[in-house]
């Protein structure tokens, strides 16, 4: 099964010959113009630079304040989690478990299910719960929304620009970054090089 | 050119991993053999899924677009802004580019989505063969832009989480951004719940 060497469109399920790529190509559907594959130079070990680098990102991106705001005297600042238990307390329950999820869980999933699966590999190892593991990145991918946030971020400090004077916070340069890094992560990782990793290695 | 389909030449791809497996005419519950993701032949009721989260988002959006998001209060009295209501805002006192960009994250993705998803469905209810490449390109857009109509649910919560003084000016996250963020995570879902590759069916068997 393993021999066939085929390859059918996801979007279209047209059936097509694998065929190879030169690094930084891409393979279109030609019936309906689907990116199918793509071929990336050293792939996989960009793709656990860019994670390694996001992990630690994501730490200080949650640990520090996002902005601070002074107005008539009065100082707040608030980290990412802490928007969300002020929202959780206001009894906003559904939009507080909406943003910890798009904002905090699934990036952190998405981050160490890819340093799980690329960090024994580049080790010469397997790890164990490969499949699963692997499945989770792709299911978690497009629920992660850190470049979304970030845009929000930016309107909300827009709408209180207006009303105080906003000091921006270490974390929201570290999630700037960290957005740039996990869409790099995602772009560079290559599934093909992954399972052509995995068989090298059993 | 001469197109087959996977399905016709008795093929089936792993969604999660993309490997190319026989199709067995009576096989349930296979999984795929690199990494252990169900495999089917086409989304499983992809049609009445998709119809289900639809409807579900079409009166989920009245409530979204009707009730506040966001209610400040401050010395002179409250005051609740609706999704609209803060897109005007922004234009008048902010910044106008801003405001451009959440008209179109809050208010035409959302709606343009609910109107694509539903032309898809009944093209594929019909069994259309018009321009199907186009309307695989709008599935893909609309796949795409989805995520992004989250920006006013991230404005509500920072603000809420941020302008917290007290008697002198407060803001609250309001119930219309309990509707909206249910509308955009059902859209999400329903996005991915409809399966392109009916797009293309009857065009296969008018050709076959």
């Amino acid at each position: 099964m393993h021999a066939l060497r085929l390859h059918a469109c996801h979007d279209c399920d047209l059936l097509l010959r694998e065929v190879a790529l030169p690094p930084g190509g891409n393979a279109r559907c030609p019936r309906c113009g689907a990116v199918l594959y793509r071929r990336r130079h050293n792939g996989l070990d960009r793709t656990l630079a860019y994670s390694m680098s996001a992990a630690v990102l994501f730490v200080i991106a949650n640990a520090f304040p996002i902005v601070g705001l002074e107005a008539a005297g009065h100082a707040s600042s608030t980290t990412l989690f802490g928007a969300v238990r002020t929202l959780w307390d206001e009894d906003m329950h559904s939009v507080a478990g909406l943003v910890f999820t798009t904002t905090i869980l699934m990036p952190a999933l998405e981050i160490a299910a890819l340093l799980y699966l690329l960090l024994p590999l580049k080790l010469g190892r397997v790890p164990a719960g490969l499949a699963p593991v692997f499945r989770t990145v792709q299911a978690v991918r497009p629920w992660g929304m850190v470049e979304v946030f970030m845009l929000g971020t930016l309107v909300a400090l827009t709408k209180l620009a207006a009303l105080a004077s906003v000091v921006p916070g270490v974390a929201l340069w570290s999630f700037a970054v960290l957005m740039f890094l996990m869409a790099a992560a995602a772009a560079s990782f290559d599934t093909q090089e992954l399972w052509q990793w995995v068989e090298e290695r059993r | 050119m001469t197109a087959i389909t996977a399905a016709r030449a008795g093929f089936m791809a792993c969604h999660a991993c993309g490997l190319v497996h026989r199709a067995d005419a009576h096989a349930h519950g296979i999984v795929c053999a690199r990494c252990g993701a169900a495999l089917h032949l086409r989304k499983p009721n992809s049609v009445t899924r998709t119809w289900a989260l639809l409807i579900a988002a079409y009166v989920l959006i009245i409530p979204a677009n009707i009730l506040p998001v966001m209610v400040s209060g401050s010395l002179f009295g409250s005051e609740s802004d609706t999704i609209m209501s803060g897109v005007v805002f922004l234009w008048r006192d902010g910044s106008a580019p801003l405001a451009i960009i959440l008209f179109f994250a809050s208010i035409a993705v959302p709606f343009s989505k609910l109107f694509a998803l539903t032309y898809l469905l009944l093209s594929v209810k019909k069994g259309s063969t018009l321009a199907p490449r186009r309307r695989t390109q709008l599935y893909r857009i609309l796949e795409f832009v989805g995520r992004w109509s989250m920006i006013d649910i991230y404005v509500a919560s920072l603000l809420t989480a941020l302008v917290q003084f007290g008697g002198l000016m407060s803001i609250q996250a309001g119930p219309g951004a309990i509707a909206f963020g249910a509308v955009v995570v059902i859209t999400m879902f329903a996005a991915e719940s409809f399966d392109p590759r009916l797009i293309w069916d009857p065009i296969e068997e008018r050709h076959g």
